[in-house]
């Protein structure tokens, strides 16, 4: 477990400066991602063309890899069919989560985000915008990371 | 039952490398640095003597309790009633029929809220809590308000994290029908000013509930003293198991509360018209109860007896003026929770650096710190942040830990550039 494997220059440097920071209004679709345990949200806003995404900005606060992710993810989706953009989540989802997965150059810069996999309690940090995507190409509203009821108190003093 | 701890003061000074030989966990390494477990306000660890009286339970004396006439179970049943004694003694209640076992402080705060205030709170009513509560003070408070119609009043804190008593007094009013409050809060250190909140609340003929799960580790406890009506701690805060926890309660208050849960143990009578309840404190402790775990509590509170609860708060309160001086020093960093009387709680933002990131980097340095909202979103909200990182001390961490600490945090800073 490496440090530097974590938080990487690419990292660093898309949490300093995030690309495609803000908001679209008006915008063909939105969503908005919660992750309850660390406080992190995050709010989607896109332009379509037809199935294809021309402009999308985010906003939110959250820790430097919940932003690092959403920056390159930003970057990366733009241009991208829902279709394009359902498998690179694949793709993501298994760099984020399975150990072996291979780290294949159809990733570009998302390749960064290799090195969570090795802190489990950092994953849903690098995936939250991932789900947020999802949910503003579906029907658009909030998700959490946490599914439940909204009143329900969780985790410890 | 109860095994002995080594004594830990030699001579008149605290020997904390002698505390700390008493906590195997503490150790061990993690990712290859030395443990540095700053974690207690969320889970303390537990000494040998705990571990070594909950196995000596396990391995000679488990049997089901207040049931067989067999030797186990009567063997069992005085350990467990041994425990309730312990912790009578601890809390200076007057009777241990006063001493409800529960699962720990938030089951407990739920006995009272599904019973007292379930029985007794109606439209109209208010129930007065604070803004620094641990969301086990809120949440079943806001159950009984949607069951019953009554209000839920918060008193406001200053940007320092302490009540504001003026505002108090003024919310305090006749439609008050309980007072429930932290006696230190977990997300911000501050220590209420409990008997001051008592007194009031007591002039208005008022009953008051005591969170004290993070005050039992670190501040000596007097039931009758303080007046409290309801009090409730956790044993795994305070070196001793998860899984148990007490509720003190006034024994007139509890003899005219209705049971919550229904089951064994808690009747005397049964048929299917109708069911005599059993007396207390067995009328709120149904079903099996946690004997291992009130075994290693009442090990647990010999263990903080006989190093001397005074003596541990004073070595605490030198490691907290250490921390806010070591992470004071530190640019960038700003202390959340400035209160004048403070325990043990250290909670902390650091600029450009979220504490998840910052938690995160702690402990690849084999630090271990809470980072989050700590159950408390209605202080982080106060504050405007979302989280923060919050290290809390315990009988067992030393200066050179704060240290340790404070270096952790200058090399977040580095990797963050």
């Amino acid at each position: 477990m490496e440090l530097k494997d974590l938080y990487r220059d690419v990292i660093l440097d898309h949490n300093r400066q995030p690309r495609n920071f803000g908001r679209l209004d008006p915008a063909d679709a939105t969503a908005d991602g919660h992750n309850p345990l660390c406080g992190d949200r995050l709010s989607l806003s896109l332009r379509l063309s037809g199935d294809t995404i021309t402009d999308i900005r985010f906003e939110g606060k959250g820790c430097a890899i919940s932003t690092a992710s959403a920056s390159l993810m930003s970057e990366a989706v733009k241009g991208r069919d829902r279709r394009a953009v359902h498998q690179l989540f694949t793709q993501v989802h298994a760099l984020l989560t399975q150990p072996e997965a291979p780290v294949t150059d159809s990733l570009g810069k998302l390749a960064a985000l290799s090195g969570v996999r090795e802190f489990p309690s950092r994953v849903k940090c690098a995936s939250l915008c991932w789900h947020t995507l999802n949910a503003a190409l579906d029907e658009g509203g909030t998700i959490s990371t946490e599914a439940g009821n909204e009143s329900s108190s969780e985790g410890t003093r | 039952m109860s095994a002995t701890p080594l004594r830990a003061a030699t001579g008149s000074g605290y020997d904390v490398e002698r505390v700390r030989r008493d906590f195997p966990i503490l150790s061990r390494t993690v990712h290859g640095k030395p443990l540095v477990y700053l974690d207690s306000a969320a889970s303390s660890q537990r000494p040998l003597a705990v571990i070594r009286a909950v196995d000596d339970y396990e391995s000679h004396s488990h049997a089901n309790v207040h049931r067989g006439v067999h030797a186990l179970s009567q063997e069992a049943t005085a350990a467990y009633e041994g425990a309730r004694e312990r912790v009578r003694r601890f809390l200076n209640a007057r009777s241990t029929r006063e001493i409800i076992f529960t699962r720990g402080t938030t089951e407990s705060i739920n006995l009272v809220a599904q019973s007292f205030g379930r029985a007794r709170l109606g439209p109209g009513d208010e129930i007065l809590i604070t803004a620094l509560e641990h969301h086990a003070n809120i949440v079943p408070w806001q159950l009984v308000r949607d069951a019953t119609g009554c209000s839920l009043v918060v008193a406001p804190i200053d940007r320092s994290g302490e009540l504001i008593m003026e505002e108090f007094h003024r919310l305090l009013t006749p439609r008050t029908r309980l007072v429930a409050v932290a006696h230190v809060s977990n997300a911000l250190g501050t220590i209420l000013p409990v008997a001051q909140i008592i007194a009031a609340a007591h002039a208005r003929r008022v009953p008051v509930l005591i969170d004290g799960a993070q005050a039992v580790p670190h501040t000596r406890v007097d039931v009758q003293g303080l007046g409290a009506d309801f009090y409730a701690f956790s044993g795994h805060k305070v070196y001793g198991p998860t899984g148990i926890g007490v509720l003190y309660g006034r024994e007139e208050l509890l003899a005219s509360m209705p049971p919550w849960q229904g089951g064994g143990d808690m009747i005397l009578n049964v048929t299917f018209e109708r069911t005599t309840y059993n007396e207390l404190p067995y009328k709120f402790e149904a079903g099996t109860p946690n004997m291992s775990g009130a075994v290693g509590l009442a090990a647990a509170i010999d263990y903080l007896e006989a190093l001397g609860i005074e003596a541990i708060a004073a070595h605490e309160h030198t490691l907290l003026e250490a921390a806010s001086a070591a992470l004071g020093s530190i640019p960038g960093l700003t202390l959340i929770g400035t209160a004048r009387h403070k325990a043990s709680v250290m909670s902390f933002v650091m600029q450009g650096i979220h504490p998840h990131d910052l938690g995160t980097i702690l402990d690849a340095e084999g630090v271990a710190v809470r980072t989050g909202h700590h159950c408390a979103q209605p202080v982080m909200d106060f504050f405007g942040i979302p989280a923060t990182a919050r290290a809390s001390f315990a009988c067992y961490n030393t200066l050179a830990e704060v240290q340790q600490l404070a270096a952790a945090l200058r090399r977040a800073q580095e990797v963050f550039g």
